[in-house]
């Protein structure tokens, strides 16, 4: 009836995940308590979670994504603690049977339930607001993806307390996490948490792909695009090209863990070596899918706040598209000790090092853009500042393990988590951070808080240095990645240095959250009535923060690169008298949590191998897309009238707030 | 003054006691044992030293950029429009590009000279040593000596060694920090890499690919000694009193264990390692057709004590078979194939 899962396998016996379910409990009932005691179950509904508005999936992309960060969080600093005491004769806090999990679910959360939706989630925000665009081309899907991605996060939770997660390192290398090694239902909640969140994450590609090549507002030519436009569309084309891989790869495993089959185990003509190649070609494609809308995101805050056009902006759209063909040849460097020939190495290596090209020149860029620029030291340039310096320094350890003669000592050793670490908290991390404090007020209306997001800034950069630049030490001495325990004593020194520093992180953390808090409280004073609080260069900021839910009330048209700039400079105000029209938008649709919550049944049943429930799953899914098919009542227009009232509202809140401001 | 001057002093003095900390530790790679090692720690050096060039002006001009252009200092220039310069896009492409191309040339040479699959050049005979990765612990076989150990493996100072890398379990990756290159070790899957010691001591060595449970423990001892300590070391071997059968022996063997203690084996089963490997190629049709110029070669190295003499013929047949198979497996994977030439 239950398939494999009993009462034994909640783990009773563990205090620290029954210590950490019972948070949990007591955080998800007070969340629920509050929410059915102000009645806002009906509110959640039908106003977000039903909602196909772009930017309010972004935000709640970002919610999901800053709850997952503190999961994804929480093993590091138990990952630390562990290391900081295991050595010598010592066994630490944590059996390996734990500490696998752990580090397995650090690197699966951090990159798919972290710096993904958070990557995807910038996107919905700030996308359409840059091409001049209402919606997205598929506002369903775009709603179906965020489910398909918010359940899959749930899937991993679950796993938290019923059953385990995979032991196997966040790529489940095979043979590894075939049926022999891996028996338990650890792989399986990895395998279809990935599968069903990989779907969102393919929808979403094509959904931005769609959209930014055929929604530009008049007049924005591809080369009119704003860069952070540009490294979302190459970013979805990796999407596009890359997941399918992923999702075929896992299939394969499947196959092999439930039919029996033979792809990548040891016997039966079954290839391991073909996992690791297959799981590659689409693992470097996604460094590059989180780090390039980081980029972007650094290009539109530095030349924003340096109050200069961005320096060489073909240059820039050129190496992104350069660094978007580059990351396909270069998958085998995961693994130059697979043995493969000398010339094999070499084409690999070379490829890899070629991408340090146009990457350089963008930091150039990035540079030149500051140089006889006037640069006010905002929080998001702070982050800018600090992921030139950090990035840099992981670009040069990345070309060093790119070579493969020295790859061959530094493989699989605690240098590669160092250079992994440096990228993606240097890159991707301070990108998101600076996104966030950037568009924030595009989203809510209002500016976060300067003081405490400074200092969220400086715990990490710190944070970040004492936590990480140990691990390149350890890794000289001959310290490897994923130990539980280690007998060099002479280590432990280094090891409580990178405790210290992952602290210093958790007070960054800590900072950001009381930032939200501070911000929320002043929201008054900080309140963004111009729309343009940071004299942006780019189309979101010609409308009002936060943006309507139609996004411009007249559809902007564009006449060169920066044309909001270009037109402030001008002062022009764009076709100020024209009367407004009807908008035509997308309806919400209850189709999008329906159908994901019975994928939801699909993956927890198909772990427990529970056959039947996981047959309901399916009908479900079934039944729900149909009936979403055959809804033609899915869209609706905004009357003139009503546009015109929200319009002449928002006017008369700024007229007070200029006038206020006049008197004081 | 007299403030800064302490200050100086004590952060000379931190830096010594730094450097002293440092020496303390036993940093392998910057302290390498072997040819291979000393290579790649020149490699790595180099290639690090070239990438500075780039490297520190970039945080120099991020420091100075940031500085000298913040909005509060009204003495530097600005130009809100300015955003294209010839020159300054020819040297940001030029200087990577130059860098890269020396890098990329340094690259093609080392991938082939640090080749792990190309024997090293040495006037002594080279010795081969089979290490199999087990859940969790290294079993090390000696064909030419006939014996085996665990988690302790023994060669002579200055004498190449090949070792034969395979696995019995999962995968994983066989390392001696000291003496360089480390190679992943795959079940049915017959790699090797080509190691040297210039100095007695014992080094550590490791599994570094993550394997599963025992992952931690799966370490061993590297001794590298002088001729007449390596001789020594395999008559104490000899003189054991386990031996090594295949399969049963090698299956109670292969039963998971961790942290493992030292064990010898004074003999084992002829072709132990080939056995091991042959043990994953399982559906009889990959023994068609074999390359019996691979399976002689082959057979060569399994002469001398191992096989049994009365034995031999039997065997020698065996092993080209067991060749055909593993030259099978090989093709898919482009390792091995360079690793048979």
């Amino acid at each position: 009836m239950f398939g494999k899962l009993t009462l034994e396998s909640i783990p009773y016996h563990e205090p620290i995940i029954m210590v950490v379910a019972a948070i949990m409990a007591i955080g998800g009932i007070a969340l629920f308590g509050l929410i059915t005691y102000y009645r806002k179950w009906g509110w959640l509904w039908n106003e977000w979670f039903t909602s196909v508005d772009h930017k309010k999936l972004g935000i709640m992309y970002f919610i999901v994504a800053l709850v997952m960060l503190l999961r994804g969080f929480s093993d590091a600093i138990m990952m630390r603690t562990q290391l900081a005491m295991a050595a010598g004769d010592a066994a630490g806090y944590l059996p390996p049977e734990h500490y696998d999990q752990i580090f397995t679910a650090h690197g699966v959360i951090m990159i798919f339930f972290v710096a993904m939706p958070m990557v995807i989630g910038l996107m919905n925000l700030v996308v359409p607001l840059q091409i001049g665009a209402r919606d997205v081309a598929f506002p369903f899907l775009n709603n179906l993806s965020f489910w398909l991605f918010a359940v899959a996060a749930i899937l991993v939770n679950i796993s938290l307390v019923v059953g385990e997660f995979a032991k196997t390192g966040w790529l489940a290398y095979a043979p590894l996490s075939g049926i022999e090694f891996s028996p338990g239902v650890g792989v399986d909640y990895w395998i279809w948490a990935l599968q069903i969140s990989g779907i969102g994450t393919t929808l979403t590609g094509i959904n931005f792909f769609v959209t930014i090549l055929k929604m530009r507002t008049k007049g924005m030519t591809m080369f009119r695009m704003p860069i952070f436009t540009w490294t979302s569309l190459c970013a979805n084309v990796l999407i596009i090209a890359s997941f399918p891989i992923l999702t075929a790869t896992i299939a394969l495993l499947t196959l092999d863990r439930y039919l029996g089959m033979h792809f990548f185990t040891n016997d039966f003509g079954g290839n391991m070596m073909m996992y690791v190649n297959l799981i590659w070609a689409w693992g470097h494609p996604e460094v590059y899918i989180l780090i390039l809308p980081a980029f972007g995101v650094f290009s539109e805050v530095i030349a924003t706040f340096a109050r200069k056009r961005l320096f060489g902006y073909m240059t820039m759209v050129w190496a992104t598209i350069s660094i978007t063909l580059l990351s396909f040849v270069v998958w085998l460097h995961h693994f130059f000790t697979m043995g493969a020939g000398a010339n094999v190495n070499a084409f690999f290596g070379i490829m890899t090092m070629i991408i340090a090209i146009p990457t350089g020149v963008k930091v150039f860029n990035w540079l030149f853009t500051m140089y006889r620029g006037s640069l006010e030291l905002t929080s998001p340039v702070l982050w800018t500042l600090g992921f030139i310096i950090t990035f840099t320094i992981g670009g040069m350890t990345g070309v060093m393990l790119a070579v493969p003669a020295a790859n061959f000592v530094l493989h699989n050793s605690l240098f590669v988590i160092a250079h992994f670490h440096n990228v993606i908290i240097g890159g991707v991390v301070f990108g998101m951070m600076a996104g966030l404090t950037y568009w924030f007020p595009k989203a809510f209306g209002f500016t976060l808080d300067e003081k405490w997001g400074k200092r969220s800034f400086w715990c990490w950069f710190i944070g970040f240095y004492v936590a990480f630049m140990p691990l390149y030490v350890l890794a000289f001495f001959g310290a490897v990645r994923r130990m539980q325990s280690y007998a060099n004593t002479e280590w432990q020194p280094w090891m409580i240095l990178a405790w210290v520093g992952a602290v210093i992180i958790m007070l960054g953390i800590a900072c950001t959250i009381i930032q939200f808090w501070v911000s929320i409280r002043d929201r008054k004073q900080n309140a963004d009535v111009t729309g343009d609080p940071w004299h942006g260069r780019t189309l979101e900021w010609s409308t009002s923060s936060p943006a309507p839910f139609y996004n411009f009330a007249r559809l902007p048209e564009v006449g060169d690169i920066d044309s909001f700039w270009s037109q402030k400079q001008r002062s022009e105000e764009q076709l100020e008298d024209a009367p407004y029209t009807d908008i035509h938008m997308p309806r919400n649709t209850v189709a999008g949590p329906v159908i994901s919550f019975f994928a939801l049944v699909i993956g927890f049943a198909l772990v427990w191998h529970i056959w039947w429930l996981a047959g309901v799953g399916a009908v479900g899914v079934f039944a729900s897309f149909m009936a979403r098919v055959f809804n033609d009542d899915i869209d609706y227009y905004v009357p003139a009238a009503e546009v015109e009232r929200i319009e002449r509202e928002h006017q008369l809140k700024r007229e007070q707030q200029l006038g206020v401001e006049a008197q004081a | 003054m007299q403030r800064r001057s302490l200050w100086r002093r004590r952060g000379t003095l931190v830096l010594l006691a730094l450097c002293l900390f440092l020496a303390g530790c036993s940093s392998a790679l910057l302290d390498p044992k072997g040819q291979v090692g000393a290579e790649q720690r020149t490699l790595i050096l180099t290639a690090f030293g070239l990438m500075l060039i780039v490297v520190i002006p970039v945080i120099v001009m991020t420091l100075l950029f940031g500085w000298r252009y913040r909005r509060s200092n009204s003495l530097a220039k600005y130009t809100p429009d300015w955003a294209h310069s010839n020159v300054i896009e020819a040297v940001v492409w030029i200087v990577p590009c130059a860098i890269i191309a020396v890098l990329a040339l340094l690259t093609y040479k080392t991938s082939h000279s640090l080749d792990p699959h190309k024997p090293l050049e040495s006037d002594v005979a080279p010795i081969e040593i089979q290490a199999v990765a087990l859940d969790w612990k290294w079993l090390f076989i000696y064909p030419e000596q006939g014996i085996a150990s665990v988690n302790e493996v023994a060669f002579p100072v200055d004498t190449p060694v090949r070792f034969r890398v395979s696995s019995g379990s999962v995968m994983n990756a066989f390392f001696i920090p000291h003496l360089g290159s480390q190679i992943y070790a795959m079940a049915g899957m017959d790699n090797d890499v080509h190691l040297i010691a210039d100095e007695i001591g014992s080094y550590p060595g490791r599994s570094t690919n993550y394997s599963g449970a025992g992952f931690s423990g799966m370490t061993f001892e590297a001794k590298v000694t002088d001729t007449a300590d390596f001789d020594a070391w395999v008559e104490t071997v000899r003189t054991a009193p386990q031996t090594l059968t295949y399969p049963e022996g090698y299956e109670a063997l292969a039963e998971p264990s961790e942290s493992n203690p030292v064990e010898y084996y004074s003999a084992i089963s002829p072709s132990l390692y080939e056995s091991i490997l042959r043990s994953f190629h399982t559906g009889g049709e990959h023994n068609m057709g074999g390359e019996h110029q691979m399976g002689a070669e082959h057979a060569d190295s399994l002469d001398g004590e191992t096989a049994n003499t009365t034995d031999h013929a039997a065997e020698s047949g065996h092993v080209t078979n067991n060749h055909a198979s593993q030259d099978h497996a090989m093709r898919s994977h482009p390792s091995s194939v360079e690793a048979g030439g």
